[in-house]
């Protein structure tokens, strides 16, 4: 199951090439790119890992496609996105954020109902791979 | 933000191409004439410039017809004495690049080996990273190149910044060009024991030193500039400084010539505030007189260090 989190992801997975013109989209913004990478994918799992430090000072995106394929050596098989940060005043929050690599094969959510007072149902996701510790998800 | 423009680059192939309209429209023409008028001598540096101007026009016109798909290698290597013009024209080249498109920014990040190499285990490779990740995009000018490499001590963190560069230098040619500069015999023995570096390194240019006449042609230029002028005596007693500062230790071709200028700037603004009592117009602060050279130490039979 395809996850669809942040920008572009009903696309087709984007190119190297097309990230670079994004990012650059981004650094010509003035906004600091970063690189976060996860193996649990929950739409509510908002601490994802950060890889290095967020760049505020490379000119061209080449910069961010070379540290993304730096993490992509150690965590190629997890989910990896490109957060951009706006920091001007009454911004102050990431202003584009997408998913630059995913896993292979994705393994998806289990949906759990549980039945509470009278006749409702409550409903929550989990994902597969969370069903495994850390480190040995993807 | 998504359009079609934005997300795809492919480059159309055509059918013809237009050398001298590529030419007229990439600006490198004004480029190479403004190199030719700002820097005085450097003859064969600047043939080997438009040499390789007209390379990369050639190669971008293949590119368009499709006959290349291979980026070129243009990292490159400066070598020459101190004050020949190095960093300066590694400013110009970064220029020439971007307007002809084989960088995308056209910046020049300049550095000595204390930016690349770390003082512990594990600081070397985040550091010369840093670096590279700022250049991309631009030029990466590694002033005296070969202070990198210390084989007298086999754990000096040099080597691990060397591998990163050669590793990047070789799978980013499309991101960044990496010009070395340094003396001449250290950069040929550099090469020599980095067998590396010389295949990655397509071009070498030779800096000379510039002739007396040469640095006083850059002084005037330079004096020009900053609205000075010499009297005739002034100009005769550069002459004679050039001819003996020249021989001396630490000679720095037209670094020296500069420093020599503002120190000459120095002694002038004493003697005119010394001797001044009346009212003095623009050509009396601006004139340089032979006693603002004559009392360098140089003629004393002293060093001028710089
Ligand atoms: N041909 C030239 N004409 C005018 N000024 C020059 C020329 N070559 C060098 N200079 C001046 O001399 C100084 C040193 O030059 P630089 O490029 O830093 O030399 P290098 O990097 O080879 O040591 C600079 O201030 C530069 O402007
Ligand atoms: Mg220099």
């Amino acid at each position: 199951m395809r996850v669809t989190q942040g920008a572009f992801s009903f696309l087709p997975d984007l190119t190297d090439q097309q990230i670079h013109t994004q990012v650059q989209y981004c650094i010509d913004n003035d906004w600091a790119v970063s690189l976060e990478y996860t193996d649990d994918p929950h739409p509510r799992n908002t601490y994802w890992e950060m890889w290095g430090h967020p760049m505020f000072d490379n000119p061209d995106a080449a910069a961010v496609v070379y540290e993304l394929n730096e993490c992509r050596k150690i965590h190629g098989g997890k989910y990896i996105r490109i957060m951009a940060f706006d920091s001007t005043a009454g911004w102050e929050s990431v202003r584009l954020s997408f998913i630059a690599n995913r896993p292979k094969t994705e393994k998806g959510f289990r949906l759990s109902r549980e039945e509470i007072r009278g006749r409702s149902v409550r409903y929550s996701i989990t994902p597969y791979s969370t069903d495994l510790p850390e480190g040995e998800r993807y | 933000m998504c359009s079609e423009e934005v997300l795809g680059e492919e480059q159309e192939i055509v059918e013809e191409v237009d050398l001298a309209k590529d030419f007229k429209e990439s600006g490198v023409g004004e480029i190479l004439d403004e190199l030719d008028t700002s820097l005085t001598g450097l003859e064969p540096v600047k043939t080997r410039i438009r040499e390789t101007a007209a390379l990369l026009i050639v190669d971008k016109a293949r590119r368009k017809l499709g006959l290349v798909n291979e980026p070129l290698t243009l990292h490159m290597s400066f070598s020459g004495n101190p004050g020949t013009g190095k960093t300066t024209l590694a400013l110009k080249m970064a220029d020439l690049l971007h307007k002809l498109g084989f960088v995308r920014k056209g910046h020049l990040v300049s550095v000595t080996r204390d930016d690349l190499v770390g003082q512990y285990i594990g600081h070397t490779a985040p550091k010369t990273k840093e670096v590279l990740k700022k250049a991309m995009g631009g030029v990466l000018f590694i002033d005296e190149a070969y202070y990198l490499y210390r084989p007298e001590n086999e754990r000096d963190y040099g080597q691990e910044a060397i591998e990163i560069l050669l590793q990047v230098m070789e799978n980013n040619r499309d991101d960044l060009v990496v010009i070395l500069a340094g003396y001449k015999d250290k950069m040929a023995k550099f090469f020599e024991s980095n067998p590396g570096f010389r295949s990655r390194i397509a071009h070498h240019i030779e800096f000379p030193d510039y002739t007396s006449d040469e640095l006083l042609e850059i002084a005037q230029k330079t004096l020009k500039e900053q609205h000075y002028k010499l009297t005739p005596q002034a100009i005769v007693a550069l002459s004679d400084y050039i001819r003996l500062r020249r021989d001396q230790a630490h000679f720095a071709n037209a670094r020296s010539i500069r420093n020599a200028l503002d120190r000459a700037r120095l002694r002038h603004a004493n003697r005119i505030f010394n001797e001044s009592i009346g009212l003095l117009n623009a050509d009396q602060l601006s004139t340089i007189d032979d006693v603002d050279i004559l009392s360098s130490r140089v003629f004393k039979g002293g060093i001028d260090n710089f």
